[in-house]
């Protein structure tokens, strides 16, 4: 397999993370938290670290990051949108919306567009089951989301009209 | 001790607390059908995750069924194993297990040794009620050994000799629910993993999801070659495990019967690993004395401990995981590689073959041979030393291929030049077995006196971890012996953190050495096979006129004719190797 070498600080990042939990191997999830909230990604090499780092085998890091959807080995867009599955959003209409995004995004859950600026996730409920469908963009949440809305929402994200980009 | 009360099926039965349902009803004879659960005693090792529900048992009081292999027993409890629910349950199960499993049974390599074929006709299942997704994956082929995860059932165990057992860390469950799998990190094919190819886990598996790859095509191809001489060289664990195919009791010898198998399957010679185990002690001995006396002598710079380097899965396991200490190991060719390049050689010369003509075949109780013979460094020209590595298992086949009545085959004895060896051969089919070997020689060689006694009780066992000293006539020599990679990790942390007791270490990566190894006949965790292979191990050893590899006359005839003296320059070229960073 072809090596990817990470950037040295990015190595010192993993190392940092796995030192502030005592490079626990049972402190694997909360690690892979932490790393995937600075990085946006999970990818191959990074798992390699955090196993050497924890003394974890490569395969056991890979089966944890594979069985919980949270985790993923992408590149996240710059803009990453979920549209919550939870059963409120979902018995309100979260599907149209979803297939909406998808069709404005050319894209599937779970791929980010070709320019990098948007990917698509589905999430299990957000606690504001007040607001179904609930859409979150980055950390900021659009409540009551209907298809018509999708396009209003991607254009706040496009260039020049980012007065609205989330924290 | 606390002890517990119980009844199982009406009977009575006091065990110690602690003990599971499954073992408690095992010691009064109550045989719960088990899948994904194994335990081998005395080793501990045991693969419990109660997954497969197989082993569910009815518990008065208590709502649910109970996993027998996971559940313990507590005072009073009544526990019928064969109620109407538990059946039903059992039988369910099974049908689901089933039902996302390929049909294929009439041509799977399993069948016949299948733990979910057996199990389904023990339960008397004739139909599957379910009809559902069935899984299905790429099938990885590596050099030693095929994963077809379709037929999977993720019982675990495979995982629990690679991570716990063996500490090699390639596989583990991946994905989740429907689509959770066994496999190697990202997906990637087993080659480009850390695999060792010890082939415990194709040792343990319970279906045809993990088997070696098949070289018997290719041998058979090559026997019916008009142009090419085919010799074959069998492994020392090999004899004391094959008659099982052919239903005899474990730990019966079949040296003489399979040595005549060989020949009626069209070998045009058929010679003996033993033979090259002798070398390597001649070869590795001398290393050994070189070094320690070194030491002895005050060398600081010289390392110890020596390490033997007969297993080749042991070999990528250090070149993975501690290539620091690459240096360490003797540089000793395994006896398989040493027999193909004298084969190649020596023989091919004295016989006027042409190396191309030449075929050399050999039977090993071992899937990572398979993985050795193709090592880079084992071939002159693209030709391999050793062309083809049959496990105990593919024999068997060609020998069923071949009409043979196994059972009823005479006696027969090795060819010479390279079938004669001592009993120092035949023990490193066993743990502990070719450092007794390396000691019978390097005490004469050293001391320049004969020993007294060669039976190293001492070296000899089951444990995992062994140690002892040898006096070696008011040197004492401290050794170290490791089965299982798991425990040989253990003493490199040592030799690593600078503080290893041991002068000389010897190390095979399967559970009981070669007689455990990954191609053997299937043991279905019953760990007192491997122990009637040992003692049919040491029996042949005892039954041995020669017994010290310095003594076989072959063996010296080939040092005068050819090779000159241990470690010379030709023996270096052809006996010796070197040690490839892979982490």
């Amino acid at each position: 397999m072809p090596k990817i070498k990470l950037a040295e600080k990015t190595v010192e990042l993993i190392r940092e993370i796995c030192a502030q939990f005592n490079n626990q191997e049972t402190e694997l999830i909360n690690v892979l938290h932490q790393v995937q909230h600075k990085l946006g990604y999970l990818p191959a090499e990074v798992q390699e670290v955090i196993a050497k780092e924890l003394n974890a085998s490569v395969a056991k890091v890979y089966g944890v990051v594979t069985f919980y959807s949270f985790f993923t080995m992408l590149p996240q867009g710059q803009h990453p949108i979920s549209i919550c599955m939870g059963t409120a959003c979902y018995v309100r209409g979260a599907e149209k919306v979803l297939t909406e995004f998808k069709r404005q995004l050319g894209i599937e859950v779970g791929q980010t567009s070709a320019d990098g600026k948007f990917s698509l996730s589905c999430l299990r409920c957000v606690g504001a089951c007040g607001l179904a469908p609930v859409v979150l963009v980055g950390e900021k949440v659009y409540g009551r989301v209907s298809p018509q809305q999708v396009s209003k929402i991607i254009a706040e994200y496009q260039d020049g009209c980012a007065s609205a980009q989330s924290a | 001790m606390e002890m517990i009360n119980l009844t199982i099926d009406n009977k009575p039965i006091v065990v110690k607390k602690g003990t599971t349902i499954l073992d408690a009803a095992s010691s009064i004879g109550i045989d719960i059908p088990t899948l994904c659960h194994m335990k081998l005693h005395d080793m501990n090792i045991e693969n419990k995750p109660g997954g497969c529900r197989v082993c569910v048992v009815e518990v008065k009081g208590r709502r649910n069924l109970a996993p027998a292999c996971c559940t313990e027993a507590t005072e009073g409890m009544e526990i019928n194993s064969h109620s109407l629910r538990a059946v039903n349950a059992r039988r369910t199960v099974v049908e689901l297990i089933l039902s996302d499993h390929p049909a294929d049974c009439l041509v799977c390599a399993k069948s016949g040794n299948c733990d979910l074929q057996d199990l389904a006709q023990h339960l008397g299942i004739r139909e599957i009620h379910y009809q559902g997704s069935q899984s299905h994956y790429r099938e990885d082929t590596s050099p030693a050994i095929i994963r077809e995860m379709d037929k999977c059932i993720l019982c675990r165990r495979c995982e629990m000799m690679c991570n716990e057992v063996q500490t090699v860390g390639v596989l583990s469950t991946i994905n989740r629910g429907f689509h959770s799998v066994v496999s190697p990190a990202f997906e990637m094919n087993l080659d480009h993993s850390t695999c060792t190819y010890c082939g415990q886990c194709v040792a343990v598996c319970p279906t045809g999801a993990l088997t070696e790859v098949d070289h018997t095509g290719a041998v058979i191809r090559a026997l019916s070659d008009p142009t090419k001489t085919v010799v074959v060289q069998t492994a020392p664990a090999v004899r004391a495990a094959l008659g099982e195919e052919f239903g005899m009791e474990p730990g019966t010898l079949v040296t003489g019967k399979m040595a005549a198998a060989l020949r009626r399957l069209g070998f045009d010679y058929v010679f003996d690993t033993d033979f090259a185990a002798d070398l390597t002690i001649m070869e590795e001995g001398t290393e050994l004395l070189g070094r320690l006396n070194k030491y002895l002598a005050g060398d600081k710079q010289v390392k110890l401990p020596i390490l033997t380097s007969c297993c080749p899965a042991w070999v990528k396991f250090f070149e993975h995981q501690f290539p620091e200490l690459k240096d360490i190991p003797s540089t000793a060719r395994s006896p398989q590689q040493m027999f193909g390049a004298i084969a190649k050689t020596y023989f091919a010369d004295k016989m006027n073959i042409k190396r191309d003509d030449l075929v050399v075949v050999s039977i090993m109780p071992c899937v990572a041979k398979k993985y050795e013979s193709g090592r880079d460094e084992f071939a002159v020209n693209g030709n391999p030393d050793v062309d083809y590595a049959l496990t105990t298992r593919e024999l068997a086949h060609l020998i069923n291929l071949g009409n043979i009545d196994f059972k009823s085959l005479p006696n027969e004895e090795f060819d010479n030049p390279l079938g004669e060896s001592t009993g120092a051969g035949v023990i490193f089919g066993t743990t502990g077995g070719v450092i007794e070997a390396a000691v019978r020689t390097a005490y004469e060689v050293q001391t320049g006196k004969a020993l007294k006694r060669l039976d190293f009780e001492e070296l000899r066992g089951m444990e995992g971890l062994r140690k002892a000293t040898i006096d070696f006539d008011g040197t004492l020599i401290h050794i170290g012996i490791a089965h299982g990679l798991g425990n040989a990790r253990k003493l490199l942390e040592e030799i690593k953190a600078g503080h290893s007791e041991f002068h000389a270490i010897e190390i095979m990566s399967c559970p009981g050495g070669c007689i455990g190894g990954g191609g053997q006949p299937y043991h279905h965790g019953d760990v007192e096979i491997l122990k009637k292979r040992q003692r049919a191990i040491y029996a042949e050893d005892k039954n041995k006129v020669l017994r010290k590899s310095h003594e076989n006359p072959y063996i010296l005839k080939l040092y005068e004719e050819f090779l000159g003296e241990p470690l010379s320059e030709k023996a270096h070229h052809l006996l010796h190797t070197q040690y490839f960073d892979r982490s």
